[in-house]
């Protein structure tokens, strides 16, 4: 697990943002990106693989090794790392290969 | 972008474009600003800084010694930077530059916000810094093992900072500097588990003298000591696994001394140095080259940075690493050398100004060698064996890439169409080198006849929405459209 440091809990409760993860409300520190705030909040994982179907999560924080991605607004496949958080954000598990819709 | 054409002219130009917005790309938009030159800087985070200075001013921990002088150093940067009139491209990625065979230069393609604008440019310094080198270890795809970089950057972004059992893994000055902090931060770590063979001072030893002269030793050895007094270290570690179910990290079991040992950990946090992060130059069709030293791909440059192709210099660590404070020296060089090849100085006064920026430079990269013979990656966590996964996109294993290479599959292009490796979102970022010598170490090869990946633009996933949003001019339209009525 992760935590905040202390420096960063105060700004987060004088500026939070708040974002929904899988339908629950997660509480975020304004300027922290998705993978930051989803690792602040517990979660070390954020996806299932395409390949294997086996748990991932952030790996480099720094956009270039793509474990991150996640479901955001609707829009599939986006870097937790490299998206801000803002207001009322709807971030969604991203589970195994896409289906072709019927 | 002040001067921003997305409304009325679709395409925006400049005289010179600069990549990345870490210590080498600032310095060289700051120094080529303020040789009069129109530039322009594209970064892909949202404040400049790059990875070695991220969030130098937003970072929540304004406490200056948890992060330590060398980091808020960056501040020094960015005020020249703000005042230069160079213009600021920030959270925009760049997947695609072409030579325009007409007019000269590049056109640039580079979305943010999902909206993709071009931009022309007469010439082009890339400063695209480093990444973490690949370090396979069987698990660590598991959920709870991070590169150091990354907790780095979580703790400078966000002040985010494990709890629970920790576990430090590999070699270099980063792992031990990530510890310091970590220290006066006020977390626990309750090992490093440190690779470096134990004959490897005895190698470096001739390079010392330079080591010694260097602001590294003063440093270092006063950051070593306080990890040394906090963190139990165990030296020769020859092999890490990372251990967990359920998709999580549970343990680490890892041997020395001949003996294996498992700890309990919720993170563990992987570094073997950096390397230079390289697919932009690749896909421009710059000439790359093997180093010994490193054991990985460097672009050919000049000593002003100049690559192969016309028109395009490399500044810092992605010209080949050195280091942050060689990276601004490199970036003025660079920026300089620019302003020459775009005539806005003649080449006395290239040279003449250069000047205190290569002595800085030569003081800047005393010591690397000694570095890099101390902390080079040991052989057996560049080239993994068994069902240890070398390309985390499409978990391709090892003992996969070490049978299809005794099979004859003549390089890493071929290994694609065979295994998919580097053909996922990360295009190879975090599996070529290995591949490279995985397949150097089957075929009794060299890992400069092995050669890499053949990198194509896009050099970033980009949606057919993004794609969509590129502006349309006469030339785009005629391009689509078959039979005028």
């Amino acid at each position: 697990m992760f935590r905040r440091l202390d420096a960063a809990a105060t700004e987060l409760s004088a500026r939070t943002v708040r974002v929904t993860v899988d339908g629950a409300v997660l509480a975020c520190r304004e300027g922290d990106s998705l993978a930051a705030a989803l690792f602040a909040g517990g979660s070390n994982a954020c996806r299932d693989t395409a390949v294997s179907g086996s748990p991932r999560g952030p790996f480099c924080m720094m956009g270039v090794c793509y474990d991150c991605l996640v479901t955001i607004d609707g829009r599939a496949n986006q870097q937790a790392c490299m998206t801000p958080v803002r207001e009322g954000m709807v971030v969604g598990r991203q589970s195994g290969a896409r289906e072709v819709a019927a | 972008m002040n001067r921003s054409a997305s409304n009325d002219t679709p395409i925006s130009a400049c005289d010179l474009l600069v990549v990345g917005a870490g210590p080498a790309g600032l310095a060289a938009a700051t120094q080529a600003a303020s040789q009069g030159i129109d530039t322009v800087l594209i970064d892909e985070q949202p404040a400049p800084g790059g990875q070695i200075y991220r969030a130098v001013n937003a970072t929540p921990l304004r406490d200056r010694r948890i992060l330590g002088e060398d980091y808020w150093h960056g501040l020094a940067l960015l005020e020249p930077f703000a005042r230069s009139g160079a213009r600021h491209v920030a959270g925009a990625m760049v997947w695609a530059m072409n030579r325009l065979e007409e007019e000269g230069g590049f056109e640039v393609a580079y979305t943010a916000d999902g909206q993709t604008r071009l931009l022309h440019t007469r010439h082009v310094i890339l400063a695209t810094g480093a990444q973490e080198r690949p370090f396979p270890i069987p698990g660590w795809t598991l959920p709870g093992v991070i590169t150091a970089g990354a907790a780095q950057i979580l703790l400078k972004t966000a002040g985010v900072v494990p709890s629970g059992p920790t576990v430090l893994a590999g070699g270099g000055p980063l792992l031990y500097l990530l510890a310091w902090q970590y220290l006066n931060a006020g977390v626990r770590i309750d090992a490093i588990l440190e690779t470096t063979p134990p004959g490897r001072w005895r190698q470096a030893l001739p390079h010392a003298w330079g080591f010694l002269r260097s602001a590294y030793l003063a440093k270092g050895l006063k950051l070593l000591r306080a990890v040394r007094a906090g963190v139990p270290i165990v030296s020769g570690v020859t092999a890490i696994e990372a251990l967990g179910e359920e998709g999580a990290l549970q343990q680490v079991r890892y041997s020395a001394q001949g003996r294996s040992h498992t700890v309990p950990a919720e993170q563990l946090l992987l570094h073997q140095g950096v390397v230079p992060n390289s697919n932009l130059s690749r896909a421009i069709g710059a000439e790359h080259a093997w180093s010994e030293r490193q054991d990985c791909w460097e672009p050919v440059v000049d000593a002003w940075g100049a690559s192969s192709v016309s028109g395009v210099t490399i500044a810092g660590d992605g010209a080949g690493i050195a280091g942050a404070m060689a990276a601004e020296h490199r970036g003025r060089l660079a920026a300089l050398h620019a302003a020459m090849s775009l005539g806005k100085i003649d080449k006395a006064r290239r040279d003449d100004e250069v000047r205190p920026h290569q002595r800085a430079l030569a003081r800047a990269s005393r010591g690397r060698e000694f570095f890099e013979t101390l902390y080079r990656a040991p052989d057996t966590f560049r080239r993994p064996t068994g069902d240890t996964i070398v390309c985390r996109c499409e978990e391709v294993t090892a003992a996969q890439v070490r049978e299809t290479a005794r099979l004859g599959c003549q390089g890493p292009n071929q290994m694609k169409s065979f295994l998919r490796c580097g053909m996922g979102p990360c295009q190879g970022r975090f599996c070529g080198l290995t591949v490279t010598e995985l397949i150097a170490d089957e075929q009794g090869r060299h890992p400069r006849d092995v050669g890499y990946y053949r990198i194509r633009f896009p050099i970033k996933p980009v949606t057919l929405g993004e794609f969509a949003t590129l502006p349309q001019t006469d030339a785009s339209r005629d391009a689509v459209i078959r039979i005028r009525k």
